[in-house]
């Protein structure tokens, strides 16, 4: 199917669906403001990325691009983690020696250890920038991981995680050069009774003593969805799409726009792109 | 044969009892360990692996040692060894088992860990280094048993025991160069991806296992019939003093390399470990600055002590030497050598770690179960050399 085709389809699906599918996404407190769906086709100007409604049905590489810039705007905006960690049952224990997280922010000098010097300027230097996953090309995790529990997915580049294989050895937390990567110390789903907070039922929580860490919102791709940091972004700061697609607009970003990844030396080749 | 180990005396039934109480200890702090997680550790996001791993590593110094005493004497004949060369064999099987069970204590699923070999990844070194280990636990119990059963015997072992023991000389190489080569080849770890890790574990494991050899001699002529003999002996600290002494000098390459190509993130971690490290709030993190030092003075002080023949030669000496050697590398290439790998974090975060009691009182009980291994493979031996040479081993 072309794109073409695609989003004509697509089109006929979203009236079916109009109601249904933002109810499911919404589902997430987080999310409560409503994202319509011309909100999402809006052009935002150099306010943010212009984004269709629906992502790619499929892709050969999907890959980010973050703006920090505009990130930086807003800088105590946590939507993108919220809506991330909410549908995602990522237990929110307050504690940094049991802390699961998939996406967080970080100081500048932090994230970029090799862009950082002394003369960048207080508002650039004591800014966040937004870590997650890089689903990188070359992915450190897959290799060392020994019962392929962390594994890449060739289809469509994803790099992700069987919570039913892995055996907690951390060998994989210790390979990853951004730090990605979160172990349960703790059994989450007892802390969310706990908490009496409630478990979204359509994504799985995950057992003590298991490694994870962002999927790409892959069960969402997967019902067509955009990842839910990028639909939760207040300013549009995310994009996201296919890099195997010439036509594809993060494809069209990295061309026109000069941007950065987190230790590209190490050759792991990182597939989150930054706008500085 | 294994039946010598239930006949002994007050010394050996007391010795089995505290180690089994220990060993008591351990399992319910583990129960604790199981039903809550690996909370219950030290442990945290940023420092992820800690005392266990730390164990494992020094461990499997420990069991591929036995090699120093196998070689010389099945390679070159060196027939003084013929008398402790099963006592080195029968360190490295409770070595080996206490390295499984410093892993399977360390896991997160420990249901889960036989997925190493329902899915067997030979990609990863983890996978490699399970084989070998338990390829050289093997190996090492075939060894020790069929040569001790024709001691028994009075025959010599048979011919076809030969390539099973040649064929474990290189295998104890790689079982600690599979080891380095988990921390090695981690591009995400400065402090451990150098080229002259795997030389180094091995130049310490040279060192520390002879060393407890030593004492394990020395100990026994103390408490029992069994003499290993002075000659034995001062060739064993030979190879202590050889062995430590490329062990420091590989660390000063580490030390140089760091400190003249003046990378920031290789000697971040040096300096953590000597000096410590500020986190972003400005909080110092030097828990391990105390140790290190330790670690360097006794270094130090082994080597003045074995370099020097008038204290070499002398037991007392040679027993303090060998007790500084085995404490220094344990310090040095267990928490010191795991910890700072992971501090600081790949995005230079500084996160205290420190074991818990709880965390402690595992790894003391997996020393326990090796002791206690030890302790009735030792008994074995014994027994039977006293059944072969009654005369010497009368009470």
């Amino acid at each position: 199917m072309d794109r073409r085709k695609f989003f004509k389809y697509a089109g006929f699906a979203a009236v079916g669906l109009a109601a249904g599918l933002p109810a499911k996404l919404l589902a997430a407190e987080a999310l409560a403001e409503p994202v319509t769906g011309s909100d999402l086709e809006c052009a935002c100007g150099s306010e943010g990325f212009v984004r269709q409604m629906y992502p790619p049905a499929s892709a050969s590489r999907w890959a980010m691009v973050i703006d920090l810039r505009i990130c930086r705007e807003d800088p105590d905006c946590r939507d993108c983690i919220k809506a991330c960690h909410q549908i995602h049952n990522v237990p929110d224990y307050q504690d940094a020696k049991n802390e699961v997280k998939w996406i967080w922010k970080e100081p500048f000098s932090h994230a970029f250890t090799e862009a950082d010097h002394q003369y960048i300027t207080g508002h650039i230097k004591h800014s966040n920038a937004l870590l997650l996953c890089n689903h990188c090309d070359n992915p450190p995790c897959v290799k060392v991981c020994p019962t392929k529990a962390t594994f890449k997915r060739e289809k469509d580049g994803l790099v992700m995680m069987d919570w039913h294989r892995c055996i907690g050895c951390r060998y994989c937390i210790a390979a990853c050069p951004y730090g990605s990567r979160s172990f349960n110390y703790r059994e989450p789903k007892k802390f969310f009774t706990e908490k009496g907070q409630r478990l979204q039922p359509d994504f799985p929580a995950r057992t003590r003593g298991v490694v994870e860490k962002c999927t790409f919102c892959e069960e969402r791709l997967a019902r067509g969805e955009w990842p839910a940091c990028v639909l939760a972004c207040p300013h549009n700061a995310i994009a996201f799409g296919d890099l195997g697609n010439p036509t594809d607009p993060v494809r069209r970003i990295l061309q026109d726009t000069f941007t950065i990844r987190r230790k590209p030396a190490l050759g792991t080749q990182p597939e989150i792109y930054y706008i500085v | 044969m294994i039946e010598k180990a239930l006949e002994g005396g007050k010394k050996y039934w007391s010795l089995i009892f505290v180690l089994l109480v220990i060993l008591a200890a351990g399992v319910i702090a583990y129960l604790k360990q199981f039903s809550e997680g690996l909370t219950v550790t030290g442990l945290s996001r940023d420092v992820s692996w800690g005392l266990y791993i730390a164990q494992f590593t020094f461990l499997v110094g420990v069991a591929a040692s036995a090699v120093m005493v196998v070689l010389p004497y099945y390679l070159h004949n060196y027939m003084l060894f013929g008398k402790i060369t099963i006592l080195g064999e029968f360190i490295a099987i409770p070595a080996c088992i206490m390295c499984m069970t410093f892993i399977f204590v360390d896991m997160g699923q420990p249901f889960r860990v036989l997925n190493i070999f329902l899915h067997p990844t030979p990609r990863s070194v983890m996978f490699w280094d399970t084989v070998v280990l338990f390829g050289y636990l093997l190996l090492n119990l075939l060894i020790g048993w069929i040569t001790l059963t024709s001691e028994l015997k009075g025959i010599k072992p048979p011919a076809w025991i030969k390539p099973f023991i040649i064929v474990s000389i290189p295998w104890a190489v790689s079982i600690h160069t599979v080891t380095a080569f988990l921390y090695s080849g981690l591009a995400a770890r400065p402090f451990w991806m150098t080229a002259v890790l795997a030389p180094r574990f091995l130049a310490s494991a040279f060192a520390s296992g002879p060393a407890m050899l030593i004492l394990l001699c020395l100990i026994l002529r103390k408490t029992t019939k069994f003499d290993a003999g002075k000659e034995p002996i001062q060739k064993l600290a030979v190879i202590v003093t050889y062995a430590m002494t490329v062990n420091v000098f590989l660390i000063l390459m580490e030390v140089f390399t760091a400190m003249y190509g003046d990378i920031p993130e290789h000697l971040a971690h040096l300096k953590f470990l000597y000096f410590g490290l500020r986190d972003a709030q400005g909080v110092m993190h030097s828990t391990l600055v105390p140790w290190m030092w330790l670690s360097s003075l006794l270094a130090v002080v082994s080597l003045i002590l074995l370099l020097n023949p008038k204290y070499r030669n002398r037991e007392g000496w040679l027993a303090a030497a060998s007790i500084a050697v085995f404490f220094s590398l344990w310090i040095d290439k267990g928490m010191g050598m795991i910890v700072a790998g992971f501090t600081p974090s790949p995005t230079h975060n500084v996160t205290h770690y420190s074991p818990t009691l709880i965390e402690s009182l595992i790894s003391l009980a997996v020393w326990a179960l090796g002791a206690l291994i030890l302790t009735v493979l030792y008994k074995v031996v014994l027994s039977v050399r006293k059944q072969v040479e009654p005369v010497r081993y009368k009470d």
